[in-house]
């Protein structure tokens, strides 16, 4: 019973098995990358770059239909681009730099959303916004964990200078000049990591396995090595919780597994706090 | 005997975009010297920092550093830079003070490890290497961050108001390591507001005013500042 109810699917469905396979290679890659956007205070950040990329994915819909080169080329230069352009118009103006990229995605979003719209059905558009886990091919699947094995490569050689430059950049500066391209590099491995989820996940769920599993962390733990492998833990245990809901349920995959996370945030948010009298007052009364 | 310049400003002209907030600085800070940044908000003090820290390209002139590079300074910024509830322990904020010896691979030796407990007993955080920066107090991070100045062990160092919104004591026994400092030949630059360290513990003072600036022994600048504003 237990058995069928948690393993079976996975041992008996190829597709499972590659769902699985794809989600936990993005947990593995994409996770570490999202606790490092939180603590930088840029979880909004990683969320309007993943609306940006979409006019590049559209633009490679547009010209080669849903070819997996195409898109991921298309994505990747203009992520690279609209992050390009947001520190330019943020240097630029008086504009803090939140309101460039908000202006940013939302043109981009509109944009991506008309292109397809143009050119495809209702179902090749909701296949790029929310992706299709259940439909990994293998070279998907092989960009995923491409993608995956080089953000782990980067972020072991990376990563003291990253731990560094996100808690004192100017001190990073000054005393190596890791600190001038560490954060370009750490940029362009989240617009690598999101266009890679969008195959999975979409566009507009992509960057939830980023964030979600470094907010349930950063709720349980004041340790940056223990918050990053809890939040990949997270994202793979909620990969595989998510993906057993969509498949008993008949539900459309890549949103359950972020509301799994969601769920997971919820519970953590609860249970997660200090054991300090206002705190805990502050919830019961909030609860009656 | 005066010693010679460790860091000189040729008619040095700072600013942001097209507006300039420091016009014409021509100074020179000996060697060793114990120099106090003064001068009201948005005179330019912090924007002469990151100037000296090479993060700030000069409008105009030029800053010479005889006899190390820019790579030698050690720079405390202003608390509001740092993010305090970073998950991290004392002893891994303080670590980092080794970057130059261990860069980005190398690990902490027996040794080193030493300097770290040597430098967290210096300023007054014995013990507390496990504690999470969060955890602390201004002061208490104050104090952390002076631990890992002392493990840069740089010739010069520049402090931006390293003051500010910390408990007397805690003031007190940083300006005694500052002292500390000046007595082993380092250069220090510290921004400050607070007239009364100023003129207690710092001999040479750079006034900053109007984009102008004013350059010398503390008592003569602060008692020319003070007869100018009484006028």
């Amino acid at each position: 019973m237990l058995y069928d109810l948690l393993f079976a699917p996975f041992a008996d469905y190829v597709f499972m098995q590659r769902a699985l396979v794809g989600t936990w290679a993005m947990a593995l890659g994409a996770t570490p990358f999202g606790v490092f956007l939180l603590l930088r205070r840029m979880s909004l950040v990683g969320d309007a770059m993943a609306h940006a990329i979409l006019p590049g994915i559209a633009v490679g819909y547009l010209l080669a239909g849903l070819s997996l080169t195409a898109m991921t080329l298309g994505g990747l230069v203009v992520g690279m681009v609209v992050a390009v352009l947001t520190s330019m118009v943020t240097r630029l103006t008086r504009l803090p730099e939140d309101a460039s990229l908000a202006a940013f995605y939302l043109v981009s979003l509109a944009l991506g959303v008309l292109i397809i719209s143009s050119k495809g059905s209702s179902v090749d558009l909701v296949h790029v916004l929310f992706g299709s886990v259940l439909a990994l091919n293998n070279a998907a699947l092989l960009l995923v964990a491409s993608i995956a094995t080089l953000s782990m490569l980067t972020l072991a050689v990376l990563y003291r200078p990253l731990v560094l430059e996100c808690f004192d950049s100017a001190y990073c500066r000054s005393v190596s000049t890791f600190g001038v391209w560490t954060p370009v590099v750490f940029l362009v491995m989240v617009v690598l990591n999101l266009v890679g989820g969008f195959h999975a996940l979409g566009t507009l769920m992509a960057v939830g396995i980023m964030i979600l599993p470094a907010v349930v962390a950063r709720l349980w733990t004041q340790q940056l090595g223990t918050m990053l492998a809890l939040a990949v833990t997270v994202a793979m245990l909620c990969s595989w919780l998510g993906l057993l809901m969509s498949f008993h349920f008949d539900l459309p995959s890549g949103p359950t597994i972020i509301l799994s996370l969601g769920g997971m945030y919820i519970l953590s948010a609860l249970f997660a706090l200090r054991p300090q009298r206002g705190k805990v007052d502050s919830v019961r009364q909030f609860l009656q | 005997m005066v010693n010679p310049p460790a860091i000189s400003f040729h008619d040095l002209t700072l600013g942001y975009g097209k507006h300039a907030v420091l016009r014409h600085l021509e100074a020179s800070v000996p060697r060793g010297a114990l120099l106090a940044v003064v001068g009201a908000n948005g005179t330019g003090k912090s924007t002469l920092l990151k100037a000296l820290m090479g993060e700030l390209k000069p409008m105009s002139g030029s800053i010479h550093l005889q006899g190390f590079g820019w790579r030698d300074l050690a720079y405390l910024p202003q608390r509001v830079a740092l993010e305090q509830n970073f998950p991290m322990d004392v002893h891994d904020c303080v670590a980092m003070g080794l970057w130059r010896q261990v860069g980005v691979f190398g690990g902490v030796s027996p040794a080193q490890e030493h300097k770290i407990t040597d430098a967290l007993a210096t300023v007054g955080m014995g013990g507390m290497q496990h504690s999470t920066l969060s955890r602390l107090s201004g002061g208490q991070m104050q104090r952390v961050l002076f631990a890992r100045l002392l493990l840069q062990d740089a010739p010069v160092i520049l402090l931006d108001e390293p003051f500010n919104a910390i408990d007397t004591n805690t003031t007190l026994d940083l300006l005694k390591l500052i002292q500390h400092w000046h007595q082993q030949g380092r250069t220090v630059l510290t921004v400050l507001h607070d007239w009364g360290l100023v003129r207690q513990y710092f001999p040479a003072t750079l006034w900053l005013t109007d984009g102008q600036a004013v350059y010398g022994n503390t008592a003569k600048v602060l008692g020319q500042q003070s007869e100018r504003w009484v006028a």
